[in-house]
């Protein structure tokens, strides 16, 4: 099976060495890094956490988006989902790798990163979410394995492969609540001192993962044989439009309680972000770009003849995929802490090695998604047949 | 048991043998390394805080240790196997006696190529010539 | 005789090479000698150690002489980026330090006036609660300690502070190192540092070093929970305020107006 990944066309293998060649920058500039310090990104005695923090707390939630393929499947027989389920996985276990590799380019001590295993801190919430990011790789490799394989040989999986994908279920929840729990059990930050922070990052997961699979989807449809088909994409479409709405209605009640109660505390750190404060507006282009792009996408989602329409799907898909990556990777981090505890207005720009980097880790993501894709596709494509779902003794 | 390609498997498998054992069966053949690393202890006492057999295996556990008492229980008393009281300091106790670095540390570290990074943090007295 | 497919060849020297990977144990090269570990005598001990800030007694030289003498003792890097700035203790405006109690209404001399800032050694610290691998932690006599061997450089510590009282090195110190104080370690780049409350001088008996340093005596350091103590003589005598009271981190400096 893994040899799939082996053969391709030159298309494929340019794609691969473009991959190669990013990975290459990433990691010539991560030595640099390493020689020099954290120093060369643009973090500062301020504003703690950047880039490479917030791409690791977007991507969580792309990891856990494939509960929203796995749940209706696998839980609730929901054939339609039975093509693209496989797929879903292999979104999460690149997805997982990269969250993983982005946490370690932030430490100032990765050669350290043992101790977190040798010195377990069950009060820290980077604890946990190590712990349940390690267990959802894990669950994700074995399923996807052992599913892919059963289907390859057009057979039933193993019964015993049920109760670990029940398992995944509240798993890949667990993961982006315990992400969140990094951020809203913080007193002295009060944007992210907030109990809705679990559910907006839980609804802008189930928006953009889906959204991001859904492009997938029809980029395999355009370059292989395989066709995931008009159902599940479109099925697909409804999840990231009801999740995309829960979001949206999420941060309008965050606006509300703010600025009703009007606690200067909390409103200053939405003033900075919407309008700039006292000179410091890096931000403001950004979160309105996100703010109209999601708008926009929300809104021709929500007309079902443009959410069919798949050319105009792929836009509203985008437009949502990149709003929400502006919002969580880019905005939600950084405006935690500006102002910061005294009051001063630091304000955050990634540098080159920076982006060079972070670039090179999506890079790995991209090449580790790929020769999954190549895997998986591959075998749809030779066994041409719907699938078969897990347990016998539960048909009829 | 069939062995496919059994003219090249087989002289492969001892070749690499051969290459993985090579430090332990070289110095028989090739005669004792040109280099042997002597450590030069340059400092006022004659005796370490325990025996030498036990610091050249031990002293990276020792440090660890006193690393720990200090930092994380505040014990700065070592009382050694033999009773005598020492302030547990690197860059102080340590060094005071084994005061070149150069000498004394890096001869061996260097040979093994070790590079402990104590001395990132711990400030290395100044060597006198 | 046995024929195996590669895929099972491939698991089964996985699963040997994972077996084998803790490695075969050694018996220890030679025995543990008998030893123990005490504390220092003459070490200063409390049960609960605090610092009272005396805002009528503090001048503007107490500012430059306590900073400099703390980051001096302490080998802290004089870097000028603001960006990477390391801060032990350092002077803020009242009204920065106490954002919430002030008004418009209070003399702008009292609102600019300088406050000395530090750790606070909180009784209900964030900082260790998230703290993922405890290289910092509450001692038992309330000095939350930072421990720069085992610090992975998450800088979780330095987000869950509600006070921005710790600093990152995010590059090598050394060069922005003055004269070092052979007394004390630099850190390294990647590791966070704070005020440790001088738990090295502690142990030698000595007051930290800001407050033996302070020429006006407006810091105090001392024992809460000895009732005799001048801390606890100080705060029964004049009102004080704490930073940030209402987030429960039970902070351990003690401002008097």
């Amino acid at each position: 099976m893994l040899e799939n990944a082996l053969k391709g066309s030159p298309k494929y293998w340019g794609w691969i060495g473009v991959l190669m060649i990013v990975i290459v920058a990433g990691f010539l500039f991560y030595l640099r890094q390493v020689e020099f310090g954290l120093g060369i990104t643009g973090m500062s005695r301020d504003v703690n956490w950047g880039f490479y923090i917030a791409q690791f707390t977007f991507l969580v939630g792309i990891a856990a988006s494939a509960v929203m393929v796995v749940l209706p499947y696998y839980l609730h027989n929901y054939i339609v989902f039975g093509k693209i389920t496989i797929l879903g996985e292999f979104l999460a276990i690149s997805s997982v790798v990269t969250c993983i590799l982005f946490v370690t380019v932030d430490l100032g001590q990765p050669q350290r990163a043992i101790n977190i295993i040798l010195y377990p801190s069950p009060r820290s919430m980077l604890f946990w979410d190590m712990v349940v990011l390690i267990g959802y790789f894990l669950l994700n490799v074995v399923i996807s394995r052992v599913t892919l394989d059963a289907e390859g040989k057009s057979i039933s999986p193993p019964g015993w492969i049920r109760p670990v994908i029940y398992l995944s279920i509240p798993w890949a929840i667990s993961i982006h609540t315990v992400t969140a729990f990094i951020y809203c059990g913080l007193g002295g930050r009060s944007f992210w001192l907030s109990a809705i922070l679990a559910p907006r990052f839980l609804a802008s997961a189930f928006a953009s993962g889906p959204a991001l699979l859904i492009l997938l989807c029809l980029l395999v449809r355009k370059v292989t044989r395989f066709d995931p088909g008009k159902e599940p994409i479109q099925k697909l479409a409804l999840i990231v439009t009801y999740a995309m709405t829960a979001n949206v209605f999420f941060i309008l009640l965050e606006c509300f309680t703010t600025f009703y109660s009007g606690i200067p505390e909390h409103t200053i750190h939405f003033r900075y972000l919407f309008l700039g404060v006292a000179g410091a507006d890096a931000l403001t282009p950004w979160i309105w770009v996100s703010v109209v792009m999601g708008v926009a996408g929300l809104v021709l989602l929500l007309v079902p003849r443009l959410r069919e329409n798949e050319p105009v799907l792929t836009i509203s898909c985008l437009a949502v995929f990149i709003s929400l990556w502006i919002d969580k990777g880019l905005s939600m981090v950084i405006t935690g802490f500006v102002p910061s505890p005294l009051g001063e207005f630091t304000e955050y720009t990634p540098t080159i090695p920076e982006l060079t980097i972070s670039l090179g880790i999506y890079a790995i993501g991209a090449l580790l998604l790929t020769g999954l894709f190549k895997i998986g596709v591959k075998v749809k494509e030779e066994t041409n047949r719907p699938p078969v779902l897990v347990s016998k003794a539960r048909s009829g | 048991m069939i062995v496919y390609d059994k003219e090249k498997i087989i002289p492969g498998i001892i070749i690499f043998l051969l290459l993985a054992t090579l430090p332990f069966w070289y110095t028989f053949v090739g005669g004792q390394p040109s280099v042997v690393p002597e450590p030069q202890i340059s400092g006022p006492a004659t005796q370490c805080v325990e025996p030498k057999t036990y610091m050249r295996n031990s002293h990276t556990d020792l440090l660890n240790t006193w690393r720990n008492e200090v930092v994380r229980k505040g014990n700065r008393v070592y009382i050694a196997s033999d009773g005598k009281e020492y302030r547990i300091s690197l860059s102080n106790t340590c060094m005071d006696c084994h005061s070149n670095k150069t000498e004394f540390c890096d001869a061996c570290h260097n040979y093994l190529q070790i590079v402990p990074d104590c001395w990132n943090c711990h400030i290395q007295p100044e060597e006198s010539k | 005789m046995m024929s195996i497919g590669r895929r099972e060849f491939l698991r089964i020297a996985g699963t040997c090479a994972v077996l084998g990977l803790p490695g075969i144990p050694t018996p220890p090269a030679s025995a543990q000698p008998s030893t123990r570990f005490v504390a220092a005598s003459g070490v200063r001990q409390a049960k609960q150690w605090a610092m009272v800030v005396d805002l009528d007694k503090l001048t503007e030289a107490d500012r430059i002489i306590c900073v400099e003498t703390c980051h001096r003792v302490h080998n802290v890097p004089q870097i000028d980026n603001p960006r990477h700035e390391i801060r032990w203790i350092w002077a803020e405006s009242f009204k920065r330090v106490f954002q919430e109690q002030t008004n418009e209404f209070i003399p702008s001399n009292l609102l600019k006036r300088a406050v000395l800032v530090f750790c606070n050694h909180c009784g209900n610290p964030p900082c260790t609660r998230v703290c993922p691998t405890q290289a910092t932690w509450r001692r038992e006599d309330g000095i939350v300690m930072m421990d720069w061997h085992r610090c992975i450089g998450c800088r979780y510590c330095m987000v869950a502070c509600p006070y921005g009282s710790r600093s990152f090195n995010w590059q090598d110190p050394r060069p922005f190192i003055g004269m070092a104080n052979q007394d004390f370690s630099t850190r390294t780049k990647g590791v966070v540092e704070k005020c440790t409350f001088c738990a090295e001088r502690l142990d030698q008996g000595l007051r930290p070093a800001c407050v033996e340093s302070c020429p006006s005596g407006a810091l105090v350091f001392g024992d809460l929970q000895d009732e005799h103590s001048e801390v606890r003589q100080l705060l029964a005598s004049r009102f004080s305020i704490r930073r940030r009271p209402g987030l429960g981190t039970q902070p351990e400096v003690y401002y008097l107006i």
